[in-house]
C-alpha cells in the first residue's frame, strides 16, 4: 500500500512527472490520430455522396478525382425526378412515417400507461405475452402478414404499409419501465383530488414523461422512414412505393452507373433523418444506446 | 342484476348500522369500481394486444403451419406435405450453400462490429478534443436507411468511377470488381453492414463503460495493476452482460439484414450473397414457393430462438458477477 502511493508523482521525486508527461503526449497523439482516421472514415462517404450530387456531370466521372465539385448544379435532382416520380415517393413516405408513428406512440403509451397503473386479473401474463412480441423476428411474420393484407384489401395502401408494425411491444415495455418510476406521491395527489384516469393520464404522466415519449416517438419515426422490405412487399405500383424502395428503382431504371442521380436521390433519403439526428441527437442515441445497457 | 342487489342491502343497512351486514355498501362500491378500472383496462391495452396477436403471434403458426405445404400464393389453398419442404431444403446442396453464407456473414459482421465497436469505445474514452462530435458522427449511420447508405457504397466500390479506384491506385492495384464477382461480393456487404453498425455498438459500450464502478477501477489500481491488466481482468469481465446483449441483437439484425442485400447486390453474383434473410425472401416473393420459403422462415426462428435462449442462461448466470 505504502509502496503504490509512494510511486504516484504527485508525492515522489520530482523526476517522475516528465516520463508520465510525455507518455500523457504520446496517448493524446495516438488518440488524435485514432479519431482523425474514424472521422474520415465515416465523413467521406457522406462528403461523397453530398458533393456527388451537386456536381457537373462530367465531374464525376473525371480521372483523378475531383474533388471539390466547379461549381453546384441541380441536374441531378431534375433527372432523378424524370426517371421515376419521386415528389410520390416522398409523399408516401411522409404520410406512411407521420400516421404510422403517431399511431404507434399513441397506442404504446395507452397500453403502457394500463399496464403501470389498472388493475386486471392476469396482467402480469399478458405483459409477458407482449414482451415476447419482441423475440419474433420480423422475417417470420412476412409471407402470413402479406396474406392478412391481402386479405384486407390493403395491398398497395397506406395503411397496408404501416398496419402490422403498429403493434408496439418495446415502446409499451419503455413507456411502462418509465411511468412505474414517476413519484407516487402525485398521481396519489391527483386521485385523492378527482381525477380520473385519463386526467391523470394527460395532465401528470404524460408531461413528466417527456423525454420518453419523445424517445419512443423519434424511434418510431426513424423506423418508418427507412422500413425497406415490408414496403418492398405490400406495394407494387410505382405510385405506392416509399422512398428507400424508390432509391432502389431508380438504380434499376437508371443503370448502374449513373451515379448523379443515384446520389440525389440517396440525398433525399438520407437528408432528413441526418436532420433529425442532429436536432435530436441526444434522445436518439439516449434511446437506442440507454435501452441496451439498462439490461 | 345491479338493482335487485341494492334493493337487498339496502334495508339491512339502514336497520342496523353497526351490524355485520354494514360492508356491502362500500364493498359493492370497490366491486363496481374494479369493474369500471378492468373496462378500461381493455380499452386502453386491447388495441395493442390485437395488433400484437394478429402481427406478430398468428404469423409464427401460420408460418408455422405454411412450411408443412406447397403453395404457389395463386392456387386457392395450400396442399399439406408434412415435412417435405424441410427435407428438400436440407438434401439442397445449393440451401447448405445458403447456411454456410449466413454463417460467415453473421459471424464476420458479428464479430467485427463488436471489436470495431469496443475499440471505437475506449478512443472515445480517451480525453481527446472532437471525441463526441466524431462519436456522433460513427453512430449516424445506425439510424439512416440501409437502402441509402448501400447506394452511397455502391458508388464507392465503382471500380471505374468510385473511390475504392483512388484508394487501390495509392496502393498500386487495381480496384476489385467488388459487387460483380462472387468473391468480392461478400466482402463488400460484410464492410457495409459493418460501417453501418459498428458505431451504435460502440456507443453502447461507450457508455457501459463510464458506468463502471469507479472504486473498482481505482482499488486494482492502487494494487498496482497496469493499463492493460485493468482493461484485460477487471473492465472486460465487468463488460460481459453488455457484449452477451450485444451479441444477441446483433445476431438477430445480421441474420435478417435485407436492404443492404437487395440494393448492393440482390443476392448474387451467382448466388454469392443469398444469405438465408434472401433466400426467404426470393424463395416465396419471386419463385412463388411460399411452401419452402415458410420452411427457410421456420429454420431461422428456430436459431435465433436458440441464440436468445442461451444468452438469457447466459444472463442469469453472470447476474451476480458484478
Amino acid at each position: 500500500m505504502t509502496t503504490t502511493t509512494g510511486s504516484r508523482p504527485s508525492t515522489d521525486t520530482p523526476s517522475t512527472p516528465a516520463p508520465r508527461a510525455r507518455k500523457f503526449r504520446i496517448r493524446s497523439v495516438g488518440g488524435m490520430l485514432g479519431l482523425t482516421v474514424v472521422g474520415i472514415v465515416f465523413l467521406l462517404p457522406f462528403y461523397w455522396m453530398f458533393s456527388s450530387a451537386f456536381k457537373p456531370e462530367g465531374e464525376i466521372y473525371r480521372w483523378p478525382l475531383q474533388w471539390i465539385p466547379s461549381t453546384i448544379v441541380f441536374d441531378h435532382f431534375a433527372r432523378a425526378w424524370e426517371a421515376v416520380p419521386f415528389a410520390q415517393f416522398f409523399v408516401n413516405s411522409l404520410i406512411v412515417t407521420a400516421a404510422g408513428s403517431t399511431l404507434k406512440v399513441l397506442l404504446a403509451v395507452f397500453s403502457a400507461y394500463a399496464f403501470a397503473f389498472l388493475r386486471f386479473p392476469g396482467k402480469k401474463i399478458v405483459f409477458l405475452a407482449v414482451l415476447g412480441a419482441l423475440m419474433v423476428p420480423g422475417h417470420v411474420t412476412l409471407l402470413i402478414n402479406y396474406m392478412t393484407i391481402g386479405n384486407l384489401g390493403l395491398i398497395n395502401t397506406y395503411a397496408g404499409i404501416f398496419l402490422p408494425g403498429l403493434a408496439s411491444a418495446f415502446g409499451t415495455f419503455l413507456l411502462r419501465q418509465h411511468f412505474l418510476a414517476l413519484p407516487k406521491e402525485v398521481l396519489e395527489a391527483a386521485e385523492l383530488d378527482g381525477c380520473g384516469h385519463v386526467r391523470r393520464l394527460v395532465y401528470f404522466v404524460l408531461p413528466m414523461s417527456k423525454p420518453a415519449v419523445v424517445t419512443v416517438a423519434l424511434i418510431a419515426v426513424i423506423d418508418e422512414w427507412n422500413d425497406f422490405i415490408w414496403p418492398l412487399l405490400v406495394t407494387n405500383t410505382l405510385q405506392a412505393r416509399t422512398l428507400p424502395i424508390g432509391l432502389m428503382f431508380l438504380k434499376e431504371t437508371e443503370g448502374v452507373d449513373q451515379w448523379g442521380p443515384i446520389m440525389a436521390g440517396t440525398v433525399l433519403v438520407i437528408l432528413p433523418m441526418l436532420l433529425l439526428f442532429l436536432f435530436a441527437q441526444r434522445y436518439i442515441v439516449a434511446g437506442l444506446a440507454g435501452a441496451a445497457v439498462r439490461r | 342484476m345491479s338493482m335487485t342487489a341494492q334493493r337487498i342491502t339496502a334495508m339491512p343497512v339502514a336497520e342496523i348500522p353497526d351490524g355485520p351486514a354494514a360492508p356491502p355498501a362500500p364493498q359493492r362500491n370497490r366491486n363496481r369500481r374494479r369493474r369500471r378500472e378492468y373496462m378500461l383496462f381493455a380499452l386502453f391495452a386491447l388495441p395493442n394486444l390485437a395488433l400484437i396477436a394478429v402481427f406478430a403471434y398468428w404469423p409464427v403458426i401460420g408460418n408455422a403451419y405454411l412450411s408443412l405445404t406447397r403453395w404457389d400464393m395463386i392456387a386457392p389453398s395450400p396442399t399439406f406435405i408434412g415435412l417435405d419442404n424441410y427435407i428438400n431444403l436440407f438434401t439442397d446442396p445449393s440451401f447448405l450453400r445458403v447456411l454456410r453464407i449466413t454463417a460467415v456473414w453473421v459471424v464476420a459482421v458479428v464479430g467485427a462490429s463488436l471489436l470495431g465497436g469496443l475499440a471505437l469505445a475506449l478512443l472515445f474514452t480517451t480525453k481527446t478534443r472532437g471525441r463526441s462530435a466524431v462519436s456522433a458522427l460513427a453512430f449516424s449511420p445506425h439510424i439512416l436507411s440501409g437502402a441509402a447508405v448501400a447506394a452511397i457504397w455502391l458508388f464507392l466500390f465503382d471500380p471505374n468511377y468510385g473511390l475504392s479506384r483512388a484508394f487501390f491506385s495509392v496502393l498500386g492495384f487495381g480496384s476489385p470488381h467488388w459487387t460483380t464477382t462472387s468473391q468480392w461480393a461478400l466482402p463488400a456487404l460484410i464492410i457495409v453492414s459493418i460501417w453501418k453498425g459498428v458505431g451504435f455498438v460502440a456507443i453502447v459500450y461507450l457508455s457501459a463503460l463510464q458506468s463502471l464502478p469507479e472504486d473498482v477501477l481505482e482499488a486494482a489500481r492502487l494494487d498496482g495493476a497496469n493499463r492493460w491488466q485493468v482493461f484485460r481482468y477487471i473492465k472486460l469481465p465487468l463488460l460481459s452482460p453488455t457484449t452477451m446483449f450485444l451479441m444477441v441483437t446483433q445476431v438477430i439484425g445480421a441474420f435478417q439484414s435485407f436492404d443492404v442485400i437487395a440494393m448492393m447486390t440482390s443476392g448474387g453474383p451467382a448466388e454469392s450473397t443469398t444469405t438465408l434473410s434472401w433466400f426467404i425472401y426470393n424463395e416465396g416473393f419471386r419463385q412463388f414457393k411460399a411452401g419452402s420459403a415458410a420452411a427457410g422462415a421456420m429454420i431461422m426462428f428456430v436459431m435465433l430462438m436458440v441464440v436468445t435462449v442461451v444468452q438469457m442462461r447466459f444472463v442469469e448466470k453472470k447476474v451476480h458477477y458484478s
